[in-house]
C-alpha cells in the first residue's frame, strides 16, 4: 500500500535531485566562506604586521644607541690653560673650574692642524667635541695633578651632531645652514674617522650616567638602579603578601559576604586604571605619610599595590590546580590544616605563584603613568644611594626622552627601548622556562 | 638608638626565643617526642611570636603617636601672636623648629648655650654644620627647637627601653609557659591565620584608600569650584596660578575631556574590535593547532609591550608618517602639499591604542568562542550550513554576552590608558569632531596637572583627584557591568 501512494512522490524527487537544475546558492557561500576565512588571516596579518613594524621601528632607530662616537686623540693638560698662575697647591678649586673645554679644543685643532688664530675655525672645532668633555677631563686632573703639563691620548666624546652624523642620521644632502653641522665639520670628522681617531666604541655611558640634557652624555644608569630598587621592593611586599591573601581566599575563607567583598575587589583592583595608583600614592605615600616625593620606595609601593591583584590571581590558580587528593593524603594522616597548605600543597604551586609573580613584576617594570604623578619625572644626575633618595625609572627615563627635541635623542629613546623591551623578554623567557621546567599535569 | 638597630635587636631576642624554646620543649619531652602536644618547633615559634609581636606593636604605636604629640605640645608653646597666623605659617615655623633642633644636635655644648642666649647666632653657625636655615629664627624658635631636641631624645630612649622590655617580658613568659600539654600548634597557627586574613584585607584597604583619598581632595576641590561647574563645564582653562596667587581661578569644565576620551577610545575601539574579533575567530575555527600555537602567542606579545613604547611608536612613527602622507594625498588631489592629518591628532592616538587592544579583544573572544559547546556548531554544520554561516548565525549569537563583557573590559582599558594619549593625543582641550586634530583625555589632563610643582591648596592641583574619581568610577562601572554579563552567561551552558 505504502508503494503505491509513495510513487508519485518519488517520482517528484528524482525529478528534482538532478542538481544542475536547482541554485542553492553553493558558489556564492563558498566564495562568502572564503572571504571570511581571508577576513580573519588579514586580521591576524594585520596585528603582526603591526608588531613586526613596532619592534623594527624601535630597533631600526635605536641600535644606534650602543655604539658612541669618540675621538681619540693626544690631548695636552697644558698648564697655560688649567692653571695659569699657578695656584693649585694653594687652591684646589682653580682644577675644578678650569676651562677644560679649552683643553680638548686646543688638542682637536692640534690633531686637525687648524691655526689656532682663526677665531671662527675654532669654533667650529669646539663644537665637533661634547660639552661633557669639561667633567672628563677635569676627573682625569683630579684623580692625578701630575698630569698637568703632560700629553696623553683620551677618547674624547664627540658632539651629539658629530654623533649623529657620523652614524648617518644627519641629511647632508641638505643645504648646509639647515642642519646642525657645517661642511667643515664633516670634512674634519671624515679626516679624523680616516686617521683612525674618531671611531665608534661600545656606549658604556648609556648604562652607567645619570640624566643630562646633552645627548652624548645621558645614560640610564639612574633609571636602571631606580628600577632594581622598585623592583625589589616590589618583589619583597608583594610576593608573601600576595601568596598569603591567597591562600586565606583559596584555602581557608568562608564562604560569606566579607570573602564575597574581598574577592570583587580584587577583581575589579586589577582592572583600575594604573594613574589612578599614582593619585592614591601620592595622596596617601607622599601627602599623608609624608615619605619623599620622586624615592624610588614611594614607587616601589605603588607598584606592590598594582600588582598585588595580577599576583593574587595567578597564586589562586596555581593552588586551585593542586588535586585534592594531596590535600586528602596530608589530612588523613594527621596534619593540621595550615601544615597541609604549607608543607605540600603551597610547595607543589610554587612554580605557578613564581611564573604569575614574574609576569606581574614585568607589567610593574614598564609602567610609567603612576610613577609620572609620584614626582618621578625628575632630572636626577646621581645615582641613588638608597631607595629614599631621588631616582628615575626606566620606562620614565624613556617618557623624559621621548619629550626632548634633540634628533639625537630619539636614538636614546629607541635605545632606552631596547633595554626595556630586553629586560622585559628575560623575564618572560624565564617564566616560560619555569612553567615548562616545573609544570607538571596531574 | 635608631629604628633599625632596635629592630635588629628585637629580632636577635626572636631568635634567640626560638632557639629557647624548642630546646625546652625538647627537654620536657626528654627524648619521647610524642609526649608533646606539638612538634618541639612550634614551642619555639610561640615564644618568638611572643617576643616579636608585642614589641613590634609597642614600636608601631610610637612611630605614630610620638610626632604627633611632640608636635602639638611644642606647637601649644607657641607665642599667641604665631599662634594667630595661618596653618601654612604655623607649619613654616615648624619646619624651622625642627631643622634649627637637628642641627643642634650637631653642635658643642658651648656652642649650643651661645645659641640659647643670641638666636641671631644661631644661622651661620648652624650653616657652618651644614644646615642652612631660610632666616633668622626668632628667639622662641630656638627655645622650642631644644625642647623638641630634649623631647625627641627623651622619647627615643623611652621607646627603646619599652621596646626592649616589651620583647623580653613576652620571651619570658612564653618561655615559662612551655609545657607538654600546651597547644602551642594551634597558638602559632592562630596567629597564621589573622596574617592571612590581614594580608587579604590589604585589596579592600587599597580600595579604601583609592575612594577615601580621591574623595577628600576632591570635595576640598569642590569646596573651591562648585560641582555643577565641573561637571558641565565645556571649558577647560585651569590657568596656572602664579605662586602665591591661588585665588586665580581659571575654568574645570570636564566636559571636552571627557569627550576626548570617548572620542580616541571610540577610533581605538574601531581598529580593536574587527581585528581582534576576527583573528579570534579564525584562531577558535579555523587555525590548525600548529599555527595556533605560533600566532597566538604573537599577538599576545602586543599586550605585553609596555605602552609608553606605544607611546613613542606614536610619536616617532605612525604620528609624522600620517601627517607625510596625507600631505602627499592632498596633494596629488589638489596640488596643495599642506598636510591635513596632525601628527598628534585623536587618529593617531586611537590607532596606535587600538593595535595595543588587539590582543585583549582577541584572546578574551577567543576563550569565550572555544567555551561555546561543540554540538551546537555540529548541529549547524550537520544541517549543511558552511563554516562561516555557523560561525555567523550561531557561535557568535550564543557567545555574544560574553564577548560584549569583553568589549566592555578593553573600552574601561582604552578610558584609562594613559602613556599614549600623553605621547600622541596633544594637550589642547577642545571640542570638535575633526579626528584629525589634536584632542585631549582626563588620563593627560591628571599627568599635567600633577607634574611639576604641587601646591595642596590649589584646585589647579586639586582638579586632578576629582578627573582621577571620575575616571575611578567610569571604569569601575563598566568592569562591574562587564563581570555581570560574564558572569550570566557563564551560567547558561552548565
Amino acid at each position: 500500500m505504502t508503494e503505491v501512494t509513495t510513487s508519485p512522490a518519488t517520482a517528484a524527487f528524482k525529478a528534482s535531485a538532478r542538481p544542475e537544475r536547482r541554485d542553492i546558492g553553493l558558489r556564492r557561500r563558498y566564495a562568502a566562506e572564503r572571504r571570511f576565512r581571508l577576513y580573519g588571516l588579514a586580521a591576524i596579518a594585520f596585528g603582526l604586521l603591526f608588531l613586526f613594524l613596532l619592534l623594527s621601528s624601535v630597533v631600526s632607530k635605536g641600535y644606534t644607541a650602543f655604539l658612541q662616537t669618540k675621538i681619540t686623540i693626544p690631548v695636552e693638560f697644558s698648564e697655560q690653560v688649567i692653571d695659569k698662575d699657578g695656584e693649585r697647591a694653594s687652591d684646589p678649586k682653580v682644577l675644578m673650574t678650569a676651562n677644560y673645554p679649552v683643553v680638548a679644543r686646543n688638542a682637536l685643532a692640534k690633531a686637525l692642524g687648524v691655526d689656532p688664530s682663526d677665531r671662527a675655525a675654532m669654533r667650529e672645532v669646539g663644537g665637533m667635541v661634547s660639552d661633557s668633555v669639561r667633567v672628563q677631563l677635569r676627573d682625569i686632573v683630579v684623580a692625578d695633578p701630575s698630569i698637568i703639563g703632560k700629553t696623553t691620548d683620551v677618547a674624547i666624546l664627540a658632539h651629539g651632531n658629530v654623533d649623529s652624523a657620523y652614524k648617518g642620521q644627519i641629511d647632508l644632502s641638505v643645504d648646509e645652514k639647515n642642519r646642525k653641522v657645517s661642511d667643515r665639520q664633516v670634512g674634519w670628522m671624515n679626516q679624523l674617522a680616516e686617521a683612525g681617531a674618531l671611531a665608534g666604541h661600545f656606549n658604556t655611558g648609556l648604562f652607567t650616567n645619570g640624566a643630562s640634557s646633552r645627548p652624548e652624555a645621558a645614560g640610564l644608569g639612574v633609571a636602571l638602579v631606580g628600577s632594581l630598587y622598585m623592583m625589589l621592593i616590589v618583589l619583597v611586599l608583594s610576593l608573601p603578601i600576595g601568596v598569603a591573601a591567597s591562600i586565606y581566599l583559596e584555602e581557608f575563607a568562608p564562604k560569606n559576604r566579607f570573602t564575597d567583598l574581598i574577592e570583587v575587589n580584587i577583581n575589579n583592583l586589577a582592572a583600575v586604571p594604573s594613574i589612578v595608583y599614582g593619585l592614591l600614592g601620592l595622596a596617601v605615600f607622599v601627602n599623608f605619610a609624608g615619605f619623599p616625593r620622586s624615592a624610588a620606595l614611594v614607587g616601589g609601593l605603588v607598584l606592590t599595590l598594582m600588582t598585588l591583584p595580577t599576583i593574587i590571581i595567578a597564586t589562586r590558580a596555581a593552588l586551585k590546580a593542586v588535586p585534592p587528593s594531596i590535600r586528602a593524603a596530608a589530612l588523613g594522616l594527621g596534619a593540621s590544616n595550615m601544615q597541609t597548605v604549607f608543607h605540600h600543597v603551597l610547595p607543589l604551586a610554587m612554580p605557578g605563584i613564581l611564573t604569575g609573580t614574574i609576569i606581574g613584576l614585568a607589567h610593574a617594570l614598564g609602567e610609567t603613568a603612576p610613577l609620572l604623578l609620584i614626582g618621578m619625572v625628575a632630572f636626577v644626575a646621581d645615582v641613588p644611594a638608597t631607595p629614599l633618595d631621588p631616582a628615575t625609572a626606566l620606562p620614565v627615563q624613556i617618557y623624559m626622552w621621548a619629550n626632548e627635541a634633540e634628533r639625537a635623542f630619539v636614538e636614546r629613546t629607541s635605545g632606552a627601548i631596547i633595554v626595556l623591551l630586553l629586560f622585559l623578554i628575560l623575564m618572560n623567557v624565564g617564566a616560560i622556562l619555569l612553567r615548562r621546567r616545573f609544570e607538571r599535569r596531574w | 638608638m635608631s629604628i633599625s638597630l632596635l629592630l635588629l635587636l628585637v629580632a636577635a631576642i626572636g631568635v634567640v626565643g626560638y632557639v629557647a624554646g624548642n630546646r625546652r620543649a625538647q627537654a620536657l619531652a626528654g627524648g619521647r617526642l610524642s609526649s608533646l602536644h606539638s612538634r618541639p618547633g612550634y614551642y619555639g615559634s610561640l615564644v618568638a611570636i611572643w617576643a616579636l609581636l608585642p614589641a613590634v606593636a609597642v614600636l608601631l604605636v610610637w612611630i605614630v603617636a610620638s610626632p604627633a604629640y611632640i608636635g602639638s605640645s611644642i606647637r601649644a608653646g607657641f607665642p599667641e601672636t604665631v599662634k594667630a597666623e595661618s596653618q601654612a605659617a604655623q607649619n613654616l615655623n615648624y619646619n624651622m623648629i625642627g631643622a634649627i633642633a637637628r642641627g643642634l644636635r650637631l653642635l658643642t655644648p658651648e656652642e649650643r648655650a651661645t645659641i640659647g642666649a643670641d638666636a641671631a647666632s644661631a644661622r651661620p653657625l648652624l650653616a657652618a654644620r651644614g644646615v642652612p636655615l631660610a632666616a633668622d629664627p626668632a628667639p622662641y624658635m630656638v627655645q622650642a627647637a631644644q625642647n623638641l631636641d630634649r623631647m625627641t631624645t627623651t622619647s627615643r630612649m623611652l621607646v627603646t627601653g619599652l621596646v626592649i622590655a616589651a620583647a623580653l617580658a613576652g620571651a619570658v613568659v612564653a618561655y615559662r609557659s612551655v609545657a607538654p600539654r600546651l597547644r602551642a600548634r594551634n597558638r602559632v597557627e592562630g596567629v597564621m591565620l589573622a596574617g592571612l586574613v590581614g594580608a587579604s584585607s590589604i585589596a579592600i584597604l587599597t580600595t579604601i584608600g583609592i575612594v577615601a583619598s580621591m574623595l577628600t581632595e576632591a570635595i576640598h576641590f569642590f569646596s573651591m569650584v562648585p560641582a555643577s561647574e565641573f561637571f558641565f563645564g565645556t571649558v577647560w582653562d585651569p590657568r596656572f596660578a602664579a605662586a602665591g596667587t591661588t585665588d586665580s581661578s581659571g575654568q574645570f569644565g570636564l566636559i571636552p575631556l571627557l569627550a576626548g576620551t570617548l572620542y580616541i577610545g571610540f577610533v581605538a575601539m574601531l581598529v580593536a574590535v574587527p581585528v581582534g574579533l576576527f583573528s579570534a575567530v579564525y584562531m577558535a575555527e579555523y587555525a590548525s593547532p600548529h599555527f595556533r600555537s605560533v600566532a597566538k602567542p604573537l599577538i599576545e606579545v602586543l599586550a605585553g609591550i609596555p605602552t609608553i613604547v606605544y607611546g613613542f611608536f606614536a610619536l616617532a612613527s605612525v604620528g609624522p608618517f600620517l601627517r607625510d602622507i596625507s600631505g602627499q594625498l592632498n596633494g596629488l588631489a589638489t596640488g596643495n602639499y599642506a598636510s591635513f592629518i596632525q601628527a598628534q591628532s585623536v587618529l593617531t592616538a586611537g590607532f596606535v591604542m587600538g593595535i595595543m587592544l588587539i590582543p585583549y579583544v582577541s584572546s578574551l573572544s577567543d576563550d569565550i568562542i572555544t567555551a561555546v559547546p561543540r554540538a551546537l556548531r555540529d548541529g549547524s554544520l550537520g544541517l549543511g550550513a558552511t563554516r562561516s554561516e555557523t560561525v555567523k548565525r550561531v557561535v557568535l549569537p550564543a557567545a555574544l554576552p560574553g564577548i560584549v563583557g569583553a568589549l566592555l573590559m578593553t573600552a574601561s582599558r582604552a578610558i584609562g590608558e594613559t602613556m599614549i594619549v600623553v605621547l600622541a593625543a596633544g594637550v589642547a582641550a577642545r571640542m570638535q569632531l575633526n579626528p584629525f586634530e589634536p584632542m585631549t583625555t582626563v588620563t593627560v589632563k591628571i599627568v599635567n596637572q600633577l607634574t611639576g610643582d604641587l601646591e595642596f591648596t590649589s584646585p589647579q592641583t586639586l582638579v586632578a583627584f576629582a578627573l582621577g574619581i571620575t575616571l575611578f568610577f567610569i571604569t569601575l562601572c563598566l568592569n562591574i557591568y562587564a563581570l555581570y554579563i560574564v558572569r550570566k552567561y557563564r551560567e547558561q551552558y552548565e
